[in-house]
């Protein structure tokens, strides 16, 4: 197990304040927040793209890295077949060539992508390519599936398909951490939300409670679709 | 004119030296610019500057400075190969690798701004970054090979000093038409020009269409 995340004194410039928190094993995590909260920032910071400015980052056991994967908001394809997109990142987590092809076809059925295992992955529509990101990191089987904002540029029926994948993902046992903004989204996927305003956590809370009384006036006033920074 | 063996011979000669020059810059220019722009290292902006500059290094310079190296008296003088087509190639090398690893060098750089997140997240890092994006826009890169043969077939300064334009062994279409020029056989240096432009030509349209298909097919 690679979870508890901690982070001690974490700030990114001036985009994060200097914030301390847990991520533990079992309940998927919202991060919820207007545009410019710092969302993505925080969530680059626990998959390590980013280095905090101050503040440290710690998981627990070996290897971290290899056991944690992140679906952006919008996914980047190599120019190959969708099989062999998910076959490379097999290839570099070190997956044996003889397991790749099974794991990646597992991956692909599992996304409902098995049709099109061998078009170019950058011929595939928005919907596609984002399922094909899913089944990229399914394969590696993560402890920790980060997802920032994966379904804001997508129709609403290519959405419930992405919200349907990530519920395996939840299923099988992978920690869930993903930011968005559709209110919907957090209360179909989630069971607990960090809600950020300007860099800070000002609230978290179960999801059932965050939506049914919010204790932060930010947040009260986000679920409200007010807009308090104007 | 067109039926004349020797015209071909040159043609033929001038053809194997700019390519023979441009797959060796291709292959040592590619992971160079690809290194430059994914690597962080101490001093890199002035290598980009220098990489940028040397692509237009004046031909007849890189000739004298190749011919000083494999000249008798020369550090590479026992190689004996002053005055051969290979000599010519390396030359030629020369002038067009700065030209292939600067374009890609771009190329991959811009690139890299795409892919470097999700290949950092897949644990991608050093080389095999480098390495992927060269793949994953190899038809782009295209450009950078048309640009250095370009260079190589068009060059007639390099390849006069080195090669020496000696009638069936170093003499290639550029040296024959500044030859012919000069000894007013007008006719032959214009002919050999439209065969030499002809060609060019017809290189870059069949990599423009290699190029086409290649989006077609993986977007």
């Amino acid at each position: 197990m690679i979870l508890p995340l901690r982070l001690e004194n974490v700030s990114f410039r001036d985009i994060l304040k200097p914030l301390s928190l847990a991520i533990e094993a079992g309940p998927s995590t919202i991060i919820l927040g207007a545009n410019g909260a710092g969302k993505s920032v925080l969530m680059r910071i626990m998959h390590g793209l980013l280095a905090p400015s101050t503040g440290s980052v710690s998981w627990q056991g070996e290897d971290p890295g290899r056991r944690q994967a992140m679906v952006f908001q919008r996914p980047v394809m190599l120019r190959r077949s969708a099989y062999a997109n998910v076959a490379y990142a097999l290839k570099v987590a070190g997956v044996p060539a003889k397991e790749r092809a099974r794991l990646a076809a597992e991956a692909l059925e599992e996304v409902g992508l098995r049709q099109v295992a061998h078009r170019p992955a950058r011929v595939l529509s928005g919907g596609e390519q984002q399922r094909l990101a899913l089944a990229r990191a399914w394969a590696l089987h993560p402890e920790v599936l980060f997802l920032d904002e994966p379904t804001a540029n997508l129709d609403p029926g290519a959405t419930r398909e992405i919200e349907t994948i990530i519920k395996a993902f939840d299923a099988s046992g992978t920690k869930i951490v993903m930011s968005t903004h559709n209110l919907g989204q957090a209360r179909r996927l989630g069971d607990e939300v960090l809600y950020l305003h300007e860099g800070r956590v000002v609230e978290r809370a179960p999801i059932e409670r965050f939506f049914a009384q919010p204790s932060a006036p930010e947040a009260r006033a986000f679920i409200k679709g007010e807009l308090p920074w104007v | 004119m067109l039926d004349d063996p020797r015209l071909w011979q040159i043609v033929a000669l001038s053809m194997a030296v700019s390519l023979s020059a441009v797959a060796i810059a291709t292959l040592i220019g590619m992971p160079l610019g690809a290194a430059i722009a994914v690597g962080r290292f101490p001093g890199r902006r002035a290598v980009i500057v220098l990489l940028n500059a040397l692509m237009g290094l004046p031909p007849v310079v890189v000739g004298l400075a190749i011919y000083l190296l494999l000249s008798r008296a020369g550090p590479l003088g026992a190689l004996g190969l002053l005055f051969t087509p290979q000599a010519m190639v390396i030359a030629q090398t020369v002038l067009v690798l700065p030209i292939i690893a600067a374009l890609a060098r771009q190329s991959v750089e811009d690139a890299w701004r795409e892919y470097e997140e999700q290949l950092r997240s897949l644990g991608v890092h050093g080389w095999r970054g480098a390495l992927t994006v060269l793949w994953d826009i190899r038809f782009s890169l295209l450009t950078a090979v048309l640009a250095g043969l370009g260079r190589a077939s068009a060059e007639v300064g390099a390849v006069m000093i080195v090669g020496g334009n000696i009638d069936g062994v170093t003499r290639v279409m550029t040296t024959t038409i500044a030859l012919e020029t000069s000894k007013g056989d007008l006719p032959l240096a214009l002919g050999l020009g439209i065969v030499l432009i002809a060609i060019v030509l017809a290189l870059n349209a069949a990599a423009y269409l290699v190029k086409e298909a290649a989006e077609r097919r993986f977007g």
